[in-house]
């Protein structure tokens, strides 16, 4: 994947950063992602040698964890929580309804790349539940309006 | 100078906070009226966000809900335009909700601003850590010990018989490690002090390093608050410029350091020792115990591991006394809860009381119902693991005893609510989708347990046979007890709480007679 041999300075530029640092392998899978938007598959190999660990090591702890992703994320990121308090107040049917609209799984992403779906299971949000994180942004009180059309700027925001 | 109080947390935000501030703020400056804005951390009476509090000479006045629409409306009635306005309040400290409350933990709640060591000074902070420093680290184990606080996490273990361990467990490198993994649903306290009084949470854990001879110090945050790492971030930068961490901690001579480590994701990182191993950089898998983390912890030293309401109720033990801490609470529970209510509720918000109020005080006399109006079903109180409780059970005492004697457990102080369109038999089935999904797959029972409780949660469901019913039932019942008593941590162990409960209390949700359900 020559794409990915673009990222090497900035894989690089991260390891040195965390030299020293005891534990360092979810603070630099972190910040990778930050930096390049997923874990390329490129950084695996440097990241062991770094950490003195093995690739399985890596790859092991890369695959544990729903956050880490090993290709570019959507556009738009859109977790609506599934838990039991967003549950009492409806967020299934908040579910079927993004279903529906964009006609996804609830792990979907839309085909020309525009938004994903990812459950989450809490926000911290529960008094004022249903609630959904999009692109960072907790939303809450949630309705099923206030969810379309917060779709609809996703699906209608091409620019970025 | 007009000054108004708008709460920066991220809950209040999601619904819109920041909108009204911008409002008021456009709205004042077309106006040419001079206008203060502080941002400050919420109350926790959270159905009244965004919640705007005007200074005046008779306390804080308040307003909300408002949104963005009404600045102009709200501006009119904070300078004196007669007939007062439809969203107000009154003086905030005198609402029921709140000045019923006993808060020690809460106390800066909604008054300060989150990252201003001036407001925390001036309501009280680093007294405790002052108290400690003069007492000495074997005195201060002694004070926790004697304040008879327990673990806020969950498990409500001694907090001063860990201190004491960690202690006496030699000299040498030692970690204190809060976890802040706050995971479960239905609760928010842990996230509302990181964002709003970061200052007691980390005098709080200078105060432990101190006492049990720890130089290092992590705070085990999810990576779902986000709002809550940069605010840590920050005040540590403060503190740390102000000489309360570094080499010589507040002039004690000793050295202490924070630092902030982020979750990815695993609810699994909730439990002590998987968290530890994700500090280390590994999969979050849990340990067996022994050994215990207070002997070999993180990267197998004595470690202090607490829940962030542990930590945060130590400042306020030292500066007042554990005798004064101790006289809150009923039996073996000592001192003060945050509780939190949550899902199908009015009045969803933070309560903080002295441990013994009945569950029906917190659900109907503040909770106020249902948000829905329609006829409670059930409670789950303590998180994703915690049991169903229905409201004939609602007038046992929230004591962590009273509530193991019933087969549910306080948790972490989440409540969440349920009105009687909530099916129990399907929040029987996510409970044990929920393990399947999260479990770290070290023991059998939670791995595999889970995934055939779903199973047998389904045909129950689907049968219309009696006998084949009533087989499943006692598999299921089979199963639970198989996941309580086998599995390595609370993650299998307490699944069955949910389940369990689910069953015993709401069997015509299973397809089961009353008859079928007893036997």
């Amino acid at each position: 994947m020559p794409d990915e041999l673009l990222h090497l300075p900035v894989i690089q530029r991260i390891l040195s950063q965390h030299q020293g640092t005891q534990g360092a392998l979810l603070p630099i899978l972190h910040a990778l992602q930050e930096a390049i938007g997923f874990i390329p598959d490129a950084a695996v190999a440097d990241i062991a040698r770094a950490l003195n660990l093995s690739l399985a090591e890596v790859r092991g702890v890369i695959s544990f964890y729903h956050d880490f992703r090993t290709s570019p994320p959507a556009r738009h990121t859109l977790r609506l929580c599934r838990a039991e308090s967003c549950q009492s107040r409806g967020s299934e049917a908040l579910a079927a309804q993004l279903r529906e609209q964009l006609a996804l799984d609830d792990h979907g992403t839309s085909a020309d790349g525009a938004i994903s779906l990812r459950p989450v299971y809490c926000l911290g949000a529960c008094a004022c539940s249903p609630a959904l994180e999009l692109d960072g942004q907790v939303h809450a009180r949630l309705t099923p309006e206030r969810l379309r059309s917060l779709v609809n700027d996703c699906l209608e925001d091409t620019a970025c | 100078m007009l000054k108004l109080f708008i709460p920066c947390d991220s809950v209040a935000r999601a619904v819109g906070a920041d909108q009204v501030a911008e409002a008021l703020q456009r709205e004042a400056d077309r106006r040419q009226l001079p206008l203060d804005i502080q941002r400050t951390s919420a109350r926790g009476l959270y159905w009244l966000e965004p919640l705007v509090e005007c200074e005046t000479t008779e306390g804080r006045q308040g307003y909300g809900p408002v949104t963005a629409e009404d600045a102009p409306s709200l501006l009119d009635a904070l300078t004196g335009q007669p007939g007062g306005h439809s969203l107000a309040l009154g003086p905030v400290e005198a609402i029921p909700y709140l000045n019923t409350q006993q808060r020690l933990l809460f106390a800066r709640a909604g008054v300060t601003r989150p990252l201003s060591l001036e407001d925390y000074r001036a309501h009280g902070g680093f007294k405790g850590l002052e108290s400690a420093v003069a007492l000495g680290g074997a005195e201060v184990v002694a004070a926790v010990l004697d304040s008879g606080l327990r673990g806020r996490g969950g498990a409500a273990f001694p907090a001063g018989i860990k201190w004491r361990t960690v202690r006496d467990a030699g000299a040498g490198q030692k970690y204190v490690v809060c976890n802040a993994d706050e995971g479960d649903s239905g609760t928010f306290a842990d996230r509302m002090l990181m964002e709003g009084d970061p200052f007691l949470l980390i005098e709080g854990m200078i105060i432990a390093g101190l006492a049990v001879g720890a130089d290092k110090g992590y705070i085990y945050v999810r990576s779902e608050y986000p709002d809550a790492i940069r605010v840590l971030d920050q005040a540590f930068a403060i503190v740390r410029d102000a000489g309360y961490l570094g080499t010589d901690v507040a002039g004690s001579g000793l050295a202490f350091d924070l630092e902030v480590r982020v979750g990815a994701g695993a609810y699994i990182c909730g439990e002590e020792t998987a968290l530890l191993e994700s500090i280390e950089g590994k999969r979050g898998i849990v340990r067996a115990k022994p050994p215990l983390p207070a002997l070999q912890g993180l990267f197998g030293l004595p470690t202090l591991v607490h829940n962030v309401l542990t930590l945060a109720s130590v400042p306020t033990i030292l500066a007042k006394g554990a005798a004064f801490y101790r006289d809150f609470g009923m039996g073996r529970s000592l001192g003060t809860m945050p509780f939190q209510l949550a899902g199908n509720i009015r009045h969803g918000g933070l309560v903080e009381r002295a441990f013994g109020l009945t569950l029906r005080e917190l659900v109907e006399t503040y909770g106020g119902g249902t948000a829905s109006g329609r006829p409670l079903k059930a409670a789950q109180v303590g998180g994703p693991l915690g049991a169903w409780v229905p409201p004939s059970h609602f007038d046992t005492p929230l004591d962590y005893e009273a509530f193991a004697a019933m087969g549910a457990m306080l948790g972490h102080g989440g409540v969440v609510v349920a009105d009687d369109t909530l099916n129990m038999a399907n929040m029987a089935r996510f409970a044990l989708q929920f393990c399947a999904e999260e479990s770290c797959g070290k023991c059998t029972p939670c791995r595999i347990g889970s995934t055939r409780g779903m199973e047998v949660v389904d045909r129950l469901i689907a049968t219309r046979d009696f006998s084949e019913r009533h087989d499943q039932a006692l598999l299921l019942r089979d199963l639970c007890d198989t996941l309580q008593y086998g599995s390595l941590c609370a993650m299998g162990g307490m699944t069955a709480y949910p389940v369990a409960s689910a069953l015993k209390y709401f069997p015509a949700d299973f397809g089961l007679t009353t008859t079928e359900a007893a036997q």
